[in-house]
């Protein structure tokens, strides 16, 4: 058989490492500094630009999509190429990927702190660099695909499966997700509202942690740790049951994140069981990395690259046992909303991803430029630092979250409830500071990590193109006289499947949702009516400023929260909300009903409280929003915003986009004559005001007959 | 929640994709030696630069 010489691409590896370094240290000093927002609240929220709505969505895409997809990259073109025996299938493709990539990294960390944003969690980019992440997408994936139709490997091992689920799924989460009616170059609504909205975002987020975060990385574990170690994995075996079982199971489990809210009974349950299921694969997985090092364990004293390893694999272990118990719907009705998730999210993000990342980093630097390592020493400051780090964040959080939920549900014996919310941030205060703290030395290892790459890419000489050989893949199946047609697609399932997916789901998708989810969008509830248009504007400043970050819009029915917020939300109070608003943390109240009953407040206290909410509310962390005093609403968009929610079934009458601007300059001015009497005088054409009155709106419509 | 029968579709589309993937892979053997690819991933690049250097 004839071996054929070709050589590795090297360099593409090295750009996304670089990247993975540079974004990896940016993204958790955006974290850091979102930390300790909470504790100082009014030196660090820096208005407009820099306040915490803004800049919670900038952590989490950047140290998603940034660091952690960066990291896939290069883990994914480093290992590909060797497990398939061929180089990448285009240079001029993996440029563009890469560049393309860093490209919508650096959109996003412009127009996220310009507030330009669908407020949809984790996919919080607007329109035009959705249309960018499908592109680059597809580059990626055309990109892998093409490599591995020329493989030299006629066996898929099991690392490129995740690669390939990964490509999969994401595209399509992305595609159903991202459906959304642009009304200006940088503003864009949801296609769905609502209950439905909540259904797809969480459909998506909690996709996204499976398949960005987990398969993708799990790929990489399947590769890099036997390569560390250098032993098989413990079982082949059970790393292909681990794979099929993990992806058939993960894809149902989203409904989990909307327990005991208005979402229809069946689909939690569904969500519930099969978010239970997801143990076993996952604990599969962790058990397999874990026991590869079997017999090896002298190693792992020894070896910087398998502790961090060692600790990123525990890490998977624990955020996959915690995920399922929290799907139950007893353990979720208490750890819903509160910091206790922060502490989850972050054993994974902090110890599985960031971990892996820096083993990997670890292993493969000195690799590609042919040296050793710059200071094991160091690298060992940094294992130890990134350890404790997670140790510092997460055990305040998880001990704080508890504290937390049991004040918000604590009755005194007469039956009233025993605290103020106020009073639970004020308890937050010390947790945040030490998890502030556990941020800061996990951020120092990083650094140090950095300092120590760069060391070492500057005492070496990248090995741009390495040399390999292999012989050619061997023909399995030649075509004979008067076979079937469709031969042909079964000799190319993959690229025939995918087209096939792509082909299936665009088409359907644009046939289905614009009719099926505007028919749905009737209102079930008569008193329900679309938000006037200082409403929508207001809510439109709402969704801008990252309101979601902190307050939740969803009564979920208990007795601690509806003696707290009020009457429990109902599906049909949601039907004209694109996007929908329900949140996923409660670092402020719920605002569901903020406009009704007994939380109803004056429009001077509204006014008073964006102003400066320490004024009011001592110990308060939210921030100063003062500057929607000076800015003026900017109503031009108004006659675009009422067509385009036309267009997505709210019924405003056919002509009102013309007339909209003069309702909302009436509602402005009855608004500021009310402020007026309170010796506040504002023009009504400032965006404190449509705020004012989304926040007024809020709730009311079930209470009018 | 006419969204559920969209999500159901694409769910039910990515999973039969897998499926799909799943019956090829173990048609067209990629299943059937379960212990040789976890060693073989072992044995690279490295080796042949050196037998390059004999050469």
């Amino acid at each position: 058989m004839q071996v054929e010489s070709f050589q590795y691409d090297n360099k593409t590896v090295r750009n996304f490492a670089i990247a993975t370094i540079i974004w990896g240290v940016v993204g958790m000093t955006v974290g850091l500094w979102v930390a300790l927002q909470l504790v100082f609240p009014t030196v660090l929220n820096l208005q407009p630009y820099f306040n915490f709505g803004r800049i919670r969505p900038l952590h989490t895409n950047a140290v998603i999509f940034a660091f952690v997809g960066n990291a896939m990259f290069m883990g994914i073109y480093y290992s590909l190429q060797r497990l398939l025996k061929a180089r990448m299938f285009s240079d001029v493709l993996s440029t563009i990927h890469f560049w393309g990539w860093q490209l919508i990294i650096v959109a996003a960390a412009i127009t996220l702190p310009l507030g330009f944003s669908t407020a949809k969690e984790y996919a919080e980019l607007e329109w035009p660099i959705d249309i960018a992440i499908t592109l680059i997408w597809v580059v990626f994936g055309f990109n892998m695909f093409a490599t591995i139709i020329k493989r030299r490997e006629r066996h898929l091992y099991v690392a490129v499966w995740f690669y390939i689920a990964t490509f999969v799924t994401v595209a399509v989460l992305h595609l159903v997700n991202s459906f959304e009616l642009p009304v200006t170059l940088f503003k864009s609504y949801s296609w769905y509202a609502g209950v439905q909205d909540a259904l797809v975002q969480w459909w998506y987020g909690h996709n996204a942690v499976a398949f960005f975060l987990t398969t993708p990385f799990l790929g990489l574990m399947y590769y890099f740790l036997p390569k560390a170690a250098n032993r098989p994995v413990f079982s082949y075996k059970l790393s292909i049951i681990h794979f099929w079982a993990l992806i058939f199971l993960y894809i149902w489990a989203g409904p989990h994140h909307l327990l005991y809210t208005a979402l229809p009974n069946w689909a939690q349950s569904l969500g519930i069981v099969f978010s239970f299921m997801l143990i076993f694969p996952s604990w599969g997985g962790m058990i397999n990395g874990l026991l590869t090092l079997r017999g090896a364990w002298d190693k792992v004293r020894e070896e910087v690259v398998l502790k961090f390893m060692v600790v990123a694999v525990t890490a998977y272990g624990m955020s996959t046992f915690e995920g399922p118990m929290l799907s139950l719907k007893s353990i979720n009705a208490v750890a819903h909303f509160s910091d206790w998730i922060i502490a989850h999210v972050h054993i994974g993000g902090l110890g599985w991803n960031g971990m892996l990342t820096f083993g990997i980093l670890y292993w493969l630097i000195p690799r590609i430029y042919k040296t050793q390592l710059y200071s094991k020493k160091l690298a060992n400051i940094h294992f130890w630092l990134a350890t404790l780090g997670i140790l510092f964040y997460a055990i305040p959080m998880y001990w704080a979250g508890w504290q937390q939920v049991s004040m918000w549900k604590q009755f005194t014996p007469s039956g009233q409830l025993k605290y103020q919310f106020l009073e639970t941030v004020t308890y937050m205060a010390p947790f945040y500071a030490m998890r502030a703290l556990g941020g800061a030395l996990y951020l120092t290892g990083a650094i140090i990590g950095m300092v120590n790459y760069f060391k070492t890419i500057g005492q070496g000489t990248l090995q741009a193109n390495e040399e390999a050989q292999a012989p050619a893949l061997e023909k399995a199946y030649t075509r004979h006289h008067g076979e079937h047609w469709h031969r042909w697609i079964e000799r190319r399932p993959t690229p025939f499947l995918l087209l096939s997916l792509v082909v299936i789901l665009i088409g359907g998708l644009v046939e289905l949702v614009p009719t099926f989810l505007v028919k749905s969008n009737i209102p079930t509830i008569s008193s329900v009516k679309p938000y006037t248009p200082l409403e929508l504007q207001g809510r439109d400043i709402y969704t801008r400023e990252g309101c979601y970050t902190c307050h939740s819009q969803m009564i979920r029915p208990f007795i601690s929260e509806t003696e707290r917020y009020g009457e429990y939300s109902k599906a049909g109070e949601f039907v004209y909300d694109h996007p929908f608003q329900w949140g996923s943390k409660r670092t402020g109240p719920d605002l569901a009903r903020e406009g009704a009953g007994n939380l109803k407040k004056s429009n001077t206290w509204h006014y008073n409280h964006l102003e400066e909410p320490n004024a009011i509310s001592t110990g308060s962390v939210m921030p100063s929003y003062s500057f929607l005093i000076d800015h003026n609403l900017d109503t031009s968009t108004t006659p675009l915003k009422i067509n385009a929610m036309r267009t997505l079934g709210v019924p405003y009458a056919a002509d009102y986009a013309s007339k909209a601007n003069q309702d909302l300059m009436i509602q402005a001015k009855g608004i500021t004559d009310d402020l007026n009497k309170d010796g506040i005088k504002v023009p009504p054409n400032k965006e404190i005001i449509a705020l004012i009155a989304y926040l007024q709106r809020l709730g009311t419509d079930i209470t009018k007959k | 929640m006419g969204v559920i029968v969209i999500l159901i579709i694409a769910s039910v589309l990515v999973a039969g994709g897998f499926l799909l993937a799943f019956l090829w892979s173990v048609k067209t053997g990629q299943m059937d030696d379960d212990y040789t690819p976890s060693v073989r991933i072992l044995f690279e690049d490295e080796l042949i630069i050196k037998k390059k250097e004999i050469l």
